[in-house]
């Protein structure tokens, strides 16, 4: 039992000592100088970013590459307001995270202070719960729920704003022995009867669908969600958000479905009869347009959040659930059915599996290569040559973050991180300092695009000074490729505004912060200069000069239906 | 079409902003919204008309239920409730008019709060369409000046309110 007295910003810490907080990624201010004071000769370690936005992202990074809650922090006014792109990012994919706050003193909110913002109001709506602590005492109790929050059910950011003043206060830290959130609902058991019921209708359905995503990884529930593959037999696909929660070498698995999902995915996606959803929010862009979604299939739907039943698509079967005890009940339930149903639709089931074979083999999602200039397939092969299902790739938003999806192997859940419902450029770069400071001992891509590279390039600094070990490959086509893909295919061709023609040489850039960088554009020079990238001991960047006009195929036309997928771009027609 | 929501939440600052941008953020337009606290005073009940899209009613609820403050949001449009609203009407009167005014408000059960030469102030309550036609009557006699408290809702189902018990802390549960 601690007595000892103390001032509110060693309460705080000893608060994220007890919540097994290591790293905290921030950039102090005014108001959180008391904070930082007691952080001097702390055991948390502080990251200096150079920017707050860049935190909320590397605490994302942390919380993606671990499942721990992410922590970042930032001084109030103009600090908390960039933190809000990072939290909303949280938001929309699910990410534990904990934002802090500094706040002007209690006596001035209101006052327009130096520096002062309404953060508890500002970031309302982009976080999963928000608190403004005017009192010292209240201090423990909701850092502790502020945690409790972000990581249980549905897991999202948490802001805990902290007036100055409540930092300087002096009290005695009480431990806080119990969280009492008297309305916040947590499902996670799933309804036996619906869990029967669906064991049942799997076994009744002849072109079952298993369509994961990033409710699995959020669960830890890959091995469930294998258990349950290899169970049944069944084709599945992963989300964008649930790359690696199947692994993508599983004789099972065809590949991401969607806007950009292979031809046998979202072929597979249309003509099944039962579309077994789990931990996943039927998002637009998996979806296309959504009367022709799935048509001819039931639908169970596993979530566990009641909001996410019905609000995009009503299912046939709903279980409100954590998805990995739904999927441990189920998967009893499923193999003691299985001698009895399984024969039943077997021959069905055999065809269905004989049918996604031959579109995989129709239209597979293979690499691009070229003699004369590197293709950015073929720089997202070598990733996955180099990485071998093993690596942690972070992407940015755009083009390269569609073909790493569809071409990188990831047989690990929390290998593949990336920017899924927001899609904030400016995400990989900071995103992989997270994943590396949680995970040093993984090889960690930062692969990102030209434009969203040139919104991160302050954390070279951040890679720098820390030393670590991030291999960023910049896919450069010179241009904000999706935007201009999509100038090119509904726009005329009217390139506005997405050139971007003044890149820096990276030898020269990664000099200047001291490490080694260097640009190739010769596909022959790809292979020698990933190879010098990822053997570097420490940071490198890697400058890869790809052709400018390629686009992502397969693509779902925004609107159309995923089964009316344009393959390719136009062919020339023979004479 | 109106949407009547009746809410119990937790009495803490930001609790009402948080229920109302979720309509706000979905550009719905509030009609009326009352709040006070419970016998318990750490509680709130909320009433709120708004228009909301149909199919998207049910949403916009498992929304609120979903904020930490809520401890239950129910729809009590189309199930058994008891809806009532308070009505303050300043009427200025001619002398001649004066009785009939007066028992015009004993017809809608009202009750003289003020009385002055200019006129009356009556305090009727009761469902909204009532009062709609009590400032009509109003109306037809002068001049009138009408504050409306907003529809208050008390759901009649016997919907079982289920708290969610204390939670561990994770360091007391490294303790044990």
């Amino acid at each position: 039992m601690s007595t000892q007295l103390m001032n509110g910003a060693t309460m705080l810490l000893e608060c994220l000592v007890r919540e097994g907080v290591e790293c905290i990624f921030g950039y102090p201010g005014g108001v959180t100088l008391p904070f930082y004071d007691a952080l001097y000769d702390h055991p948390i370690r502080h990251v200096l970013v150079r920017h707050e936005e860049n935190a909320a992202f590397a605490a994302e990074g942390y919380a993606r590459a671990t499942g721990k809650v992410g922590v970042c922090c930032a001084t109030s006014g103009p600090g908390a307001t960039n933190l809000v792109t990072g939290l909303v990012d949280a938001m929309m994919d699910s990410i534990p995270i904990v934002a802090l706050t500094g706040q002007v003193s209690t006596k001035l909110i209101g006052s327009d202070a130096f520096q002062e913002a309404d953060t508890f109001g500002i970031t309302r709506s982009c976080t999963k719960h928000n608190y403004l602590v005017k009192k010292l005492e209240d201090l423990p109790a909701v850092i502790h729920e502020a945690f409790y929050l972000a990581a249980s059910g549905r897991p999202g950011p948490v802001l805990v704003d902290i007036p100055k003043d409540v930092f300087q206060g002096k009290g005695h830290y009480q431990p806080v022995g119990a969280i009492h959130l008297p309305g916040y609902k947590v499902f996670t058991e799933g309804h036996a009867g619906q869990i029967r019921r669906a064991a049942h209708m799997i076994w009744e359905s002849t072109k079952p669908m298993v369509y994961a995503g990033g409710g699995i990884i959020a669960a830890n529930a890959s091995e469930e969600l294998r258990e349950f593959v290899e169970l049944t037999d069944f084709p599945a696909v992963n989300t964008l958000m649930g790359l690696g929660a199947l692994p993508a070498e599983h004789p099972n698995f065809i590949s991401m479905p969607g806007m950009h999902g292979s031809y046998a995915a979202n072929m597979g996606m249309y003509n099944t009869d039962l579309l077994i959803a789990l931990g996943v929010r039927f998002d637009d862009r998996v979806t296309g347009r959504l009367a022709a979604f799935a048509p001819h299939a039931k639908i169970i739907h596993v979530d566990i959040d009641p909001a996410e039943i019905g609000k995009i698509r009503q299912p046939d079967l709903p279980i409100v659930g954590d998805v990995k005890r739904v999927l441990q009940k189920l998967n009893k339930l499923v193999a003691e059915l299985k001698p009895e149903l399984a024969p039943l639709h077997a021959a069905a089931r055999r065809q269905w599996r004989n049918e996604i074979q031959s579109w995989k083999e129709q239209y597979p999602l293979a690499p691009v290569y070229s003699d004369t200039e590197i293709k950015p397939q073929h720089l997202v092969a070598e990733i996955d040559r180099l990485s071998g299902g093993r690596a942690i790739v972070c992407a940015d938003v755009g083009q390269h973050q569609m073909w790493a999806a569809q071409l990188v192997r990831f047989n690990e859940p929390r290998l593949w991180i990336n920017s899924g419902g927001l899609g904030a450029m400016g995400f990989g770069l900071p995103s992989a300092i997270g994943a590396q400071f949680a995970r040093p001992d993984k090889l960690v891509f930062a692969l990102v695009g030209d434009g969203g590279f040139q919104m991160s390039i302050p954390e070279l600094a951040t890679i720098a000074a820390y030393g670590l070990p991030v291999k960023i490959v910049v896919l450069n086509n010179g241009y904000l490729g999706m935007v201009r893909q999509w100038q090119e295919l509904f726009y005329n061709n009217r390139l506005s505004a997405v050139t971007l023609d003044c890149f820096p040489e990276a030898e020269k850039l990664a000099g200047a912060y001291g490490f080694k960088g260097r640009t190739v554009e010769k596909p022959h020079e790809l292979r020698a200069a990933m190879e010098e990238c990822v053997n570097e001991p420490g940071p490198y960047l890697l400058n890869v000069k790809v052709s400018p006009y390629e686009n992502v195929y397969p693509m779902v036309p925004a609107g159309g239906a995923i089964n009316e997928m344009v393959m390719g771009p136009p062919q020339p027609v023979s004479a | 079409m109106l949407q009547t929501i009746a809410l119990l939440m937790e009495n803490k600052p930001g609790a009402l902003l948080r229920v109302t941008g979720l309509l706000s953020a979905r550009g719905y337009n509030i009609e009326s919204l009352t709040v006070a606290r419970t016998v318990d005073p750490q509680l709130s009940r909320m009433t709120i008309v708004v228009d909301v899209d149909p199919v998207l009613r049910a949403q916009v609820i498992k929304q609120m239920n979903k904020l930490i403050n809520v401890l239950q949001a129910t729809d009590v449009t189309d199930t058994p409730s008891i809806c009532r609203e308070l009505l303050l009407v300043r009427v200025r009167a001619q002398q001649e008019s004066r009785t009939a005014i007066l028992k015009e408000a004993e017809i809608f059960g009202g009750r003289v709060v003020d009385s002055s030469t200019e006129g009356f102030v009556i305090e009727v309550t009761g469902e909204a369409e009532k009062l709609d036609e009590f400032v009509d009557v109003m109306r037809s006699y002068g001049d009138i000046e009408v504050v409306r408290s907003g529809a208050t809702a008390m759901p009649l189902g016997s919907k079982k309110l289920k708290l969610q018990p204390p939670v561990p802390t994770r360091s007391e549960l490294a303790r044990v």
